[in-house]
Parts: C-alpha cells; structure tokens; sequence
C-alpha cells in the first residue's frame, strides 16, 4: 500500500497502555484496539468478530489476543483466526518518540 | 498437466461433501478438488443444531474446519453457489451464477430436504421445518417471544430434540405424533412407554395418535386441526416427519434413482465416473440419515476415486452401516442401536427410575440394543452390535457390560458416532501422536466435536491409555507441556516472583496466553501472595475487579457478609443505582444484590460512593458464605449459623483460590442455606457442627463429603479454614471442590487436615497469604495504572500525515 489515503493518527502516548495490555479508540469513526504486547505494538479492530466482544479487554501474549467473552484468539500481526471463526481486522502501528501511529487498512476484510 | 482435466467436483457442502474431501486428501494430496456449497456458509456441523436450539450459541461456532482448512489443504471451496446443470458428456457443470466449472469425475453430496407434508395451512408463518441454522433461530426467536404454546409434529429423534429445544426458552410444548408410540423406528413398546413420562418431566406433553389435518390460519399459525375433529392450539408449529434425499441433480442427468440415489458397494452411481455419498445415497434399499455411516460412505467413495485414478478397480466396499442414535436432550440417557427386537431378548426395567436396558439376539448373534435411564456400558454393547458378536446369555451380558468401561473395548469399537472415530485411533494419538491430554486427543482426532455425548468416554480411555487419571488439567501450560507441580517447584527453588519471572526462565505464557491467569494464581500461592503482580497476566475481572458482561459492562456485588445486610448499606446501594442510572439491580442467588450493566469508567466511583468491601463475584476467589437465620431467630436452630458465616467469610475474605469457593452454613439439617451442596458447607446438628466440602448445585449436582462433625463453631472454623488451604494448594487452576476430593480421595484430604501437625502448618500459611490481602476495591483511590479503567478515548486523536519516511 503507497497511497495518500493511508493516514496515520497519533493515537495515543506510548505511556497509555500498561505493558501486556490494550486499549479502545475510535479512529477515523472505527474503534481500534491498540496492544502493547511483548512483542510489540499491534491494532485491531476493537470488537470481536463473534459478538462484539472488547478486543481490548483481552489477555495478550507476545504474538495473539483472547477475546474475554468467549477464548476465540487472534493473530496481533494479521488479524488472522487462531481458533475458529472469522478474522478481524489488523492495522499498521508504528511507535515515533512516545507517540503511536496507527493507519487503518482498507475498511472491509474478512476471512473466507 | 495442461490439456488434462483432474478435477473432482464434490457437489453439496454437508457433513458428507466435506467427509470426502477429508478422506480424499488423505489418499492423495495433489488431487484437484472444488467444494460447491449450495448454503451460505462453509460446511458445517448439522448435528450440533439441537444444542444451539438450546443455547442459542453463534451457528458460526458449528463449522466443521476453518477458513485456513481450505487453504491449506488446498480446497477450492465455492459458498452459496448451486449447480444447476450438468452436461456429463463434455464434463462441465453450471452454476447458478452461469459460472462453470470443468471436472473430471463427480461426487453428489445432495443431502436432503425436510419432509413437509402437502397439508391446507403448511406454508404460513409460524411453521417451520428443523434442518438448517436459519430455521433454528426462528424457533427459537419464536419461542422466547412469549406465545403461549408450541406443537411439534412428529416424535421422532429429531421432534424430540426441537421440542426440547422450544421448552428450554420457557415455551409450553406439545409433541403431536402419529403412532402409538415415540420413536417408534429405533425403540420397541417398553422403552417408548417409559420415554414420555421422562419428557413430561422436562415440559413437553405429547398426544398421540394424532393425525393432524390442517394448519389453522389465517394469517400465521394458530393451531393444529387433527383427522378426528379436534384441535390444539399453537402458535409455532416445527414439522419434524422425514426427510426426502435430494435426488433432483442426478435424476436430471439420468442417473437411476429411486428414493435416493442408487449407489453400488464401492458408493458409484449408474454414471461412470459420478458418485453419491450421504443422506442422498440409497445403498442397497437404505437410505441413512444419521452421520456415522456417512464417515464410512466417505471413506469408500475416496478409495474408490483414487483406484480409478490409478487406472485400478474399486477395492474398498461399503457394505451397510448398524444405525445407532442418542438422544441429544439433557436429562434423558438414551442409546440405541440396531434392531429393537429379536428371537432372544433380555429386558431389565424399571419402571418406578425409568430405566430399561434392553439386549436383542438373533440366531445367537448381538443384533440390537436399546438403553434408556441408565447406558452404562453402552459403548460395548453398541460395538457388541455392530460386529454381530455371539453371545450365550444376554442378561449376564447386559450385567457385564454396566460394570465395563470405555477403556475394556476393542480397538475397532466407534467412540465419537459423529465423526466416525474409533477407540484404536484415540489410543494411536496418544501412544504415536505425542498426545497426553484429552483435549489433545480431541483436537486431533476431533472425537468429541460434534454433539459431545462421547467426551466422557474420550476422557477415560485416554486416561488409561496415558496411565493415569490426572488427565485434562495434567499441565497447566500445554504449549510447553509444563505440570503445576513442576512450575511450583521452580518458583520456589529459583525464588521467582512474577509471571514474567516464570515466562523468563521457562517460556510458559507467551505462546499462547491462555494459561497466564493459572500462572498468576500460581505464583501468588506459592509465594504466599508476596509476589510481584502483574495485572496483564489476569483475565479483565481482576483488572478491573467486576464481572464482565456480554455487552462489555461490568457487574458490581459488594460483600455482604452471610448474607446480612442493613437499612443504611441498602440506602448507599439505592443511592448509587440512582446516580449511576444503573439498568438492573437484582438479588443474586448468592444471598447478595447485584449492581448490573455498569460502564468500567463508572467503577471506582460507584466503589467509592457505596463504601463496602468487594464480594470478589468475578475472580477465581473465596465467594459468598450464604447462611440461614439459624439460632438468632429460627425456632429449629441449633447453632448460629450467620455467626459462623460471617465468620468464615471474613477470615477468608480476599483469598484467591484455584476456582471459586462457595460456601454455606446452615443453623440445622434442614439446611435452608443449602450448605451441603457447597464448597465448603457446615451444618450444626444437635451436639455440635458437621463440616463438609466438595458439594455442587451447578452444572452438576454433588452431595458435598463429610469431613468430621466437631463439637463447637470454633472447631468447625479451624477445619473448614485447613481444608480452604489444602484446596489452594493442591487442587489445579480452575478444578472446583467437586472434582478436585474426588481426585485426591477423601481419605488422602482427611489424613492431611485432620493430621494436627499437618493442618497446624496449612492454617499457618493461610495466616500468612490472608495478611497480604487488601480490598481490590481500594484501587479506587489507587489505581495501578492512569488508565486501569480506561480506554483512549479522552485523547482528541489528530489527524496527522504518514510517519517520517512513512511509505507504509
Ligand atoms: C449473579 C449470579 C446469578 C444471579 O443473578 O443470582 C451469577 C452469575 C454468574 N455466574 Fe453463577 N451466579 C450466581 C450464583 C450461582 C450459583 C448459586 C450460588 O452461588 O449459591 C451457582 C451454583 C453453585 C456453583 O457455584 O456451582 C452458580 C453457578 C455458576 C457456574 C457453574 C459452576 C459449575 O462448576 O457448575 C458458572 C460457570 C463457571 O464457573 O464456569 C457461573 C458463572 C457465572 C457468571 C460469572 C458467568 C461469567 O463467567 O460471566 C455470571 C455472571 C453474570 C453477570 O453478568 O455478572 N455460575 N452461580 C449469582 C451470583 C451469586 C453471588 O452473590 O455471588
Ligand atoms: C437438528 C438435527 C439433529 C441431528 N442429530 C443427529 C444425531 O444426533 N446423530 C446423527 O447421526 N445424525 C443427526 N442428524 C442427521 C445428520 O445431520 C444428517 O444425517 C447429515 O447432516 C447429512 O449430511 P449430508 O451431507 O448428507 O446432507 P446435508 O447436510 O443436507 O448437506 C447437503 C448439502 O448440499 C447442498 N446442496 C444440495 N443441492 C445442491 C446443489 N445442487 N449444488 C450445491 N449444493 C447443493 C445443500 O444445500 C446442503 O448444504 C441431525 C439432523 C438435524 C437436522
Ligand atoms: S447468570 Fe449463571 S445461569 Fe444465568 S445465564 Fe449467566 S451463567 Fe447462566
Ligand atoms: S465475542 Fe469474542 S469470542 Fe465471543
């Protein structure tokens, strides 16, 4: 992707989010998760695509979330499903000083 | 290759089109296979249907693989696309969207379509057939919509499992059948007679010899009119008599049909290179609707296709399948197999339980069983019919086989009816597979994946064949195959002190996260809670202290100590449901008011206006102590039964625990608090307390054990508190009381906690954790983190250019 649509939003300081975990905001009208995993910073879109469930809320690892309400776990990097079910959508985060950037990706993605 | 065509074509995406491309794959991996899916969703598992008429769970939980499945195994799946011509000369297919598709050689996987009679009335709202996700959530839309009363046409399996499934949203259900008798097809007179009154206990009626006539109208049901003149009223009908296999494809391109698709032993139609596989296959006369002769079909129908590739001859047959069924309703055991008669049967029944076991020999050969209130053994005596064993004398063999379990049976016994899985291939997962817990051994054979009633056989036969009982909580990290004992004695031998000091020097909890909560209780246990916390390795209630909810709110329950509460505590409670305009306020069955829906920004100020502890309802903690009025009030009392509750309570209060721990004391034995299906429960009974633990009154019900009965209130504390410690300390994360007393023996927990020495340094190191506790609550005032209870939102995010050198 090289286009100018692809903007990043200062999202949030570097300090927002305690190590291991995530958080919600609404970015462009889309409600991103944000995670500060042990293996870096990753954005998802915030709700499960099972119920809705808060991403956000999640327990993280260095690679993957568990949504709280039902254990369907994802991909941080792709978004991708490690259990069963759909996959959600991944963001580009990149951290500059104490800021983190995200650039949302194309509106719809879904698995197969 | 170019200019040669090698594709198979499976046509319908049920359990039987995804079978095939299953046993296909085994065979050869290169061979190139479109999957063409006439419903709007990948293959998924039909059978499970019934369960989620119950519950109501996502239908997108029922998919038999995952997307990646496809992918990986290099499927092309096509979802929601019909074929809908095919011109079997030129070896093309249409499809509905005029896309079309070159094979080399076919599989119908048709299916079949519900049976709906040509009845005045059958086409208005309100009445449905029960066979795909879409039907299944209009019933139950439907019946939790507050009509007054559902009919269900048919008393078969499948209408009793619909029926069930209408009951359980709390709708009045009638079963209208035909005949004398429910499931007439599978079960003789004895067992039937004993079937509806099991049914009326769970709320579904059925009526008999009803033949019904009409639907009444006008607009939508209203009721049913029956050949005799009367009439039932219902405003939701599910029609449940049969089905038709789908045969229309195949009868359009000339292939012989008669009620199915005729199918030959090696399941090839009367078209070269076209075979037919599952409920639209009619093999030698039969048509099956059931699954597990479907994994059988399937697996003959890739053998053949790969011999034909090869330029072979068929060399697999399918000669038949013994159907056998259990009924998918909780609350009735019923397994039944082969035929419901023969010129020998051994009967035992009884009437008084429901129960009837029945055993049917012909020519002295097993030929069918029925099993209704009590299967054990049903696993042998399904096998037992299945090979046409020989047998002497059936009533010593029905008595053998309630006393044999899954693990005495042969290898070739099916375990797992829904996917065709034997015993033989559960033991190789464990002894060539690597796999040691059931769970493994499900994942991946996927015994145990479909309706589930198999799990507690999986569960035993894979504990004899890994040696021992301690199965499915065996490790605590099975990423890294690590046992809670083997992580306990490395925490305490290296000092360390924190979930990432564990994942550190061992690499548990960062692969896949699921086991950090058990590693943070872990850690703090062993260190008598002078660990280092660290909240990201809690699940969110123990981040936030609530309880969350379906809609991502949070539940608040104050500690109400035995239950008791007061005039000013239930005014603060009032005041902040106001405040906080909370949505629900509610008495729990815990003896305790619930505050529901509340916003997780709104927690430390609704903790902070309503000044109580925290009851800890959402951890894995020391929960309520429910209590009578006992002697304070009661005139049976014989001890004081809120005195000891709120002294439990608070000498236990803020303890975690590996699951929740639920107490109860009761003042006499009439046990108005329920103490005796507790956790840990006392009960005063004349001269002193009994003290008990391990009950349940949840998913399961379990009478808890005696510990000992004790003369005063201050003993019984001191057991039940000892007892509270050996549980912290041994039990694995999340096993309650229930399972964990049976695990150890009850004898083994009383030699230890009886033992005074023994139980002196339990309750010394509970002393310890208990004075390292604090109400979490307090983090009101406190918080571990600016945003421990919120999002970004606040931040104004700015839009801003790409990054430096941000060419993303
Ligand atoms: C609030 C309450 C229902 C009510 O409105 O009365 C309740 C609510 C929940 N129960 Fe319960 N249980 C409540 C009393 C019970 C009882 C009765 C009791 O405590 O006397 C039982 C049977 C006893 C037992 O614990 O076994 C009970 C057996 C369960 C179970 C099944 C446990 C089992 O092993 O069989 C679960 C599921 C689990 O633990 O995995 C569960 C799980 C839940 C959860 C926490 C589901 C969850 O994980 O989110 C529910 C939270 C709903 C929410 O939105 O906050 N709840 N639950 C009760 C709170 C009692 C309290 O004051 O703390
Ligand atoms: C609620 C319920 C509970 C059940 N419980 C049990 C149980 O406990 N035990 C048991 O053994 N069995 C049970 N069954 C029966 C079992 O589900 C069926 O035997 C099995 O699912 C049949 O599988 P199939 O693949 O042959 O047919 P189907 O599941 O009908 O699949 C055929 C598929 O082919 C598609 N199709 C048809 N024509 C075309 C076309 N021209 N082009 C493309 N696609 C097409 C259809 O849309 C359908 O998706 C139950 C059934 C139901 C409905
Ligand atoms: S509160 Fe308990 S019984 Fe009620 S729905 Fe939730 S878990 Fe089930
Ligand atoms: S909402 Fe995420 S798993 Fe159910």
């Amino acid at each position: 992707m090289s286009t100018a649509a692809a903007l990043a939003h200062d999202a949030c300081s570097v300090e927002d989010i305690p190590l291991g975990e995530g958080r919600a905001v609404t970015l462009d009208g889309r409600r991103i998760a944000i995670f500060r995993a042990g293996g870096g910073w990753y954005a998802l879109d915030a709700a499960c695509p099972h119920r809705g469930g808060p991403l956000a809320d999640g327990i993280v690892c260095d690679r993957a979330v568990i949504c709280p309400l039902h254990d369907r776990r994802f991909d941080l990097q792709s978004g991708s499903a490690l259990t069963t079910g759909n996959a959600v959508a991944a963001h580009a985060v990149e951290v500059r000083g104490a800021r983190v950037f995200v650039t949302l990706a194309a509106a719809e993605r879904g698995a197969a | 290759m170019v200019g040669m065509n090698r594709r198979i074509v499976v046509v319908g995406g049920g359990i039987a089109g995804q079978a095939v491309c299953e046993a296909l794959r085994e065979r050869d991996r290169d061979i190139p296979i479109t999957l063409v899916c006439g419903e709007h969703s990948a293959p998924y598992d039909r059978v499970r249907l019934s369960e989620i008429l119950v519950s109501g769970e996502d239908s997108q939980t029922l998919r038999l693989r995952p997307a990646e499945w496809y992918a990986d195994n290099d499927v092309e799946l096509l979802v929601g696309h019909t074929v809908t011509w095919v011109d079997v000369e030129r070896r093309v297919l249409g499809l509905d969207d005029s896309d079309e598709l070159r094979f080399e050689r076919l599989v119908i996987a048709t299916g079949s379509q519900p049976l709906m009679p040509p009845i005045p009335g059958i086409d208005l709202a309100g009445v449905h057939p029960f066979r795909d996700p879409a039907d299944c959530e209009a019933i139950r839309a439907a019946a939790a919509s507050g009509i007054e009363r559902a009919a269900v046409i048919g008393g078969g399996l499948l209408g009793l499992e619909a029926a069930r499934g209408i009951a359980a949203q709390g709708c009045a259900v009638t079963v209208v059948h035909l005949l004398d008798r429910l499931m007439e097809r599978q079960l003789d007179a004895g067992a039937s007679s004993l079937l509806a009154p099991a049914l009326a206990g769970l709320d579904i009626d059925v009526e008999f010899e009803r033949n019904t006539q009409q639907i009444i109208g006008p607009q939508r049901a209203h009721g049913l009119r029956f050949t005799d003149g009367s009439e039932l009223p219902a405003d939701l009908v599910v029609v449940s008599i049969g089905i038709r296999p789908e045969a229309e494809l195949a009868r359009s391109i000339g292939i012989v049909c008669d009620r199915g698709i005729i199918v030959d032993d090696a399941m090839r139609t009367s078209l070269p290179g076209v075979l037919a596989v599952g409920e639209c296959a009619q093999h030698r006369g039969i048509v099956y609707g059931l699954v597990a002769p479907i994994y059988d079909q399937a697996r003959v129908a890739a053998q053949t296709l790969v011999s034909e590739a090869a330029g072979a001859g068929a060399d697999a047959l399918y000669l038949g399948s013994v159907p056998s069924a259990k009924l998918k309703v909780a609350g009735i055991d019923l397994v039944c197999a082969g035929e419901s008669g023969g010129d020998l049967e051994a009967v035992v029944t009884d009437a008084a339980t429901g129960i009837y076991r029945k055993l049917s020999v012909r020519d002295g050969r097993v030929i069918g069983t029925v099993l209704l209130g009590d299967t054990r053994g049903s696993e042998a005596l399904v096998a037992a019919v299945r090979s046409g064993e020989p047998v002497e004398d059936p009533l010593q063999a029905l008595a053998d086989a309630s006393l044999s379990g899954p693990a005495d049976l042969p290898d070739t016994a099916q375990i797992c009816d829904c996917n065709g899985v034997c015993k033989g291939d559960l033991v190789a997962a464990v002894s060539d597979g690597g796999c040691a817990t059931p769970r493994e051994v499900m994942a991946v054979t996927r015994a145990g994946t479909g309706c589930g009633s198999c799990r507690p056989a999986v569960k035993e036969i894979v504990a004899a064949a890994t040696g021992g009982l301690n199965d499915e909580p065996a490790y605590l990290c099975p990423c890294r195959k690590q046992t809670r004992e083997g992580l306990a004695e490395q925490i305490r031998a290296d000092g360390l002190q924190s979930v990432s000091d564990v994942a550190a020097a061992c690499a548990t909890g960062r692969e896949c996260g699921a086991c950090k909560p058990a590693l943070a209780y872990l850690v703090s246990e062993v260190c008598a809670n002078q660990h280092r916390e660290e909240r990201d390795a809690r699940f969110i209630n123990d981040r936030v202290h609530a309880n969350i909810q379906h809609d991502g709110t949070f539940s608040v329950v104050p500690r109400m100590y035995g239950g008791v509460t007061t005039p000013d505590e239930l005014r603060r409670i009032a005041d902040v449901a106001d405040k906080y305009e909370v949505p629900m306020v509610k008495v729990t069955g815990g003896q305790r008011l619930d505050l529901l829906g509340v916003k997780k920004q709104d927690l430390p100020g609704i903790w902070r206006d309503l000044g109580m502890p925290s009851g800890h309802a959402y951890a894995k903690a020391v929960r309520t102590v429910k209590t009578c009025v006992g002697t304070d009030f009661c005139r049976f009392g014989l001890g004081d039964s809120v005195g000891l509750g709120i002294e439990m309570e608070k000498a236990w209060e803020g303890l975690h625990t590996p699951h929740k721990v639920k107490s109860g004391v009761s003042g006499c034995p009439r046990n108005c608090a329920e103490a005796t299906v507790k956790d840990i429960g006392c009960v005063a009974v004349e001269g002193g307390w009994q003290v008990r633990a391990g009950g349940a009154a949840g998913g399961n019900v379990r009478e808890a054990d005696i510990l000992a009965t004790v003369e005063t209130r201050g003993e019984a504390l001191r057991l039940a508190t000892t007892f509270l410690q050996f549980y912290r300390e041994n039990a694995d994360y999340k096993e309650r009381t229930y399972d964990f007393i049976p695990r150890i023996g009850l004898e083994q927990v009383r030699e230890v906690i009886l033992d005074e020495e023994r139980g002196g340094a339990l309750r010394e190191r509970l002393r310890i954790a208990k004075a390292a506790t604090q109400d979490p609550w307090l983090e009101r005032d406190d918080p571990y983190h600016a945003r421990q209870f919120h999002d970004l939102d606040e931040l104004e995010p700015a839009l801003v250019g790409p990054p430096a050198g941000g060419e993303l």
